[in-house]
């Protein structure tokens, strides 16, 4: 076919042209390699705090400890109440003997202190346990909640790990942001690298439309030059980012870490590398053809 | 309708110089003419209008039926597939061989290898140039650089040759045999000739259609010519 000897013919073109530019083709690889290892990172990165922090969502709940003198009809009637407080999910009751024979189980120092009790004695108080629909607005909640009749205690984890959600975003926020720019500035150095090979080859470019050769065929191996750099630019990323996050992911499950700080679980990397690294592959490919696309449609005037 | 036809053409530069003046001028098929006049002429400019270098400022110009003044830029090239061009500074490429910058066009036209080599030796040997398709632009002389460019521009099998002084860099008797060059394509295959040119012994010699400019006009055109002052 036609067609497959031209694209053959200016891949051939655009391979032997990075070679003949190397130090400048050079520089366009480097930059992309350095973007898109900061992409990888980013996106494992957010991947994760992500699930980090639906994880503590799930796990935040608010603890309501009712006075002690309580009937069983106030307790009734206070769950009955406690569901219809705006942005409550679910709502658990723990009777004190549930909680009593819970601390009997845990461990021995409990045990040999509630064997002190008397028969019917329990000084505990029975409780609520309370997930909510959104975690921004456990605030208000809670405050509802202090109002009931006949609630004691009201604890929940507040602003500790709103505090960390806030800075996960920040530190996503600002990912994301310094993304945006290395893929301007790698844009940008692809289409100068290209420009450059514009110049260096005008005289072959004058031969080529003097001998009727289309434009469209003069133009093909710029886009294809563009291409390689992004997508050599994006093979030791790729690299990095599977070898790198496996190594990260084993190392913390062999220190037992996870046990340590029970919400800071890493994701598998089995399917993540991989889909991570084809978005690397992309970005690398689209930013190249972009650039050369604009060297091309600004440099080679045909 | 003619082969080639300029109909009250003019082109003026953009920066005001004139090129060519309301040239009417008609060439058949098969002709051989020289387009001669002094420096700054515009013989030059008349050549560009013919493959679309350079596009009339009023008036046509029709290669083959085709009017070329009205050709998209993006039709471009199908015209000059249709058209050898060969140039007083050769525009090799320094990089490729002698047969690799002759079969350079066809490769980019897509075509098979196995259908570009017979192309391509049968236009080096039509220039006389078999036993040198090895060499880099480097290794040859002027006149078989002229020769590759002429096997260049021959290797689609125009209908038109165009020739902007092939000569100009050429001692006479090299000259003379780049002369014979392009009469034999001219008389074995019928090619259409177009040659600009300052060289007076081969116009006196060829006695061939002479075409006068003059700061830009038409100023005589004669069959069997010669260049007179
Ligand atoms: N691209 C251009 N822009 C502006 N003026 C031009 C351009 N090309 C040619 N000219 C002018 O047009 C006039 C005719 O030039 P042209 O090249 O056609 O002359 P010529 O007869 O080929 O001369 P020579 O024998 O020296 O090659 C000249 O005055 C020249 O300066
Ligand atoms: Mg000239």
């Amino acid at each position: 076919m036609r067609i497959f000897r031209i694209i053959g013919r200016s891949i051939e073109a655009s391979v032997k042209s990075i070679f003949r530019n190397f130090s400048l083709s050079m520089a366009s690889i480097t930059c992309t390699i350095i973007t898109l290892i900061l992409v990888g990172v980013g996106i494992l990165f957010s991947y994760n705090i992500n699930n980090i922090t639906k994880d503590i969502e799930n796990e935040l709940t608010i603890v309501i400890l009712m006075d002690k003198e309580i009937t069983e009809e106030e307790l009734v009637n206070t769950e009955k109440n406690l569901k219809e407080v705006h942005n409550v999910d679910e709502v658990k009751f723990i009777s004190k003997e549930e909680i009593k024979n819970d601390l009997v189980e845990q461990n021995e120092t409990y045990a040999k202190i509630v064997e002190t009790w008397e028969e019917d004695e329990n000084p505990l108080q029975d409780s609520f346990v309370i997930t909510v629909k959104e975690v921004k607005d456990i605030n208000e909640t809670a405050t509802t909640i202090k109002n009931l009749d006949k609630v004691g205690l009201v604890k929940y984890g507040e602003s500790m790990v709103n505090d960390l959600i806030n800075i996960f975003d920040i530190v996503k926020n600002a990912t994301i942001g310094l993304v945006i720019a290395l893929v301007l500035v790698t844009t940008f150095l692809i289409a100068n690298t290209i420009k450059i090979t514009i110049f260096s080859r005008r005289n072959e470019i004058d031969i080529m439309r003097l001998v009727g050769t289309s434009n469209s065929v003069i133009k093909l191996p710029f886009i294809f030059e563009g291409f390689l750099l992004g997508t050599i630019g994006s093979i030791l990323p790729i690299l990095i980012i599977i070898l790198g996050y496996t190594w990260v992911y084993n190392s913390l499950s062999a220190a037992n870490l996870s046990s340590i700080l029970n919400v800071v679980r890493l994701t598998a990397p089995n399917s993540i590398i991989y889909s991570t690294s084809l978005i690397l592959f992309g970005i690398g490919s689209i930013v190249g053809m972009l650039g050369s696309l604009r060297a091309v449609r600004r440099y080679l005037t045909i | 309708m003619e082969f080639i036809e300029f109909k009250d053409c003019t082109k003026i530069y953009k920066n005001g110089v004139t090129g060519i003046v309301n040239a009417n001028l008609n060439i058949s098929k098969g002709e051989f003419v020289f387009i001669i006049g002094h420096t700054a002429s515009g013989k030059s400019t008349l050549i560009k209008l013919l493959y679309r270098e350079e596009k009339p400022s009023s008036g046509s110009v029709y290669v083959g039926g085709v009017d070329v003044a009205k050709l998209r830029n993006n039709k471009i090239y199908k015209l000059r597939r249709k058209i050898g061009i060969v140039f007083q500074d050769f525009k090799l490429l320094p990089k490729l061989t002698a047969y690799e910058n002759v079969a350079y066009s066809l490769e980019s036209y897509g075509m098979k290898k196995s259908e570009i080599r017979p192309l391509v030796i049968a236009a080096l040997d039509h220039v006389g140039l078999k036993d040198k398709t090895r060499s880099f632009p480097y290794q040859l002389s002027g006149g078989e650089q002229q020769r590759v460019c002429i096997a260049r521009a021959i290797v689609n099998k125009p209908k038109l040759l165009i020739c902007d002084e092939p000569t100009g860099n050429l001692d006479p008797d090299t000259s003379k045999e780049i002369m014979d060059v392009i009469s034999k394509i001219n008389k074995e295959l019928g090619t259409t000739v177009v040659m600009a040119t300052h060289d007076k012994d081969i116009v006196n010699r060829m006695k061939k259609r002479v075409v006068v400019i003059k700061e830009g006009l038409i100023n005589k055109d004669t069959l069997k010519g010669s260049y007179k002052e």
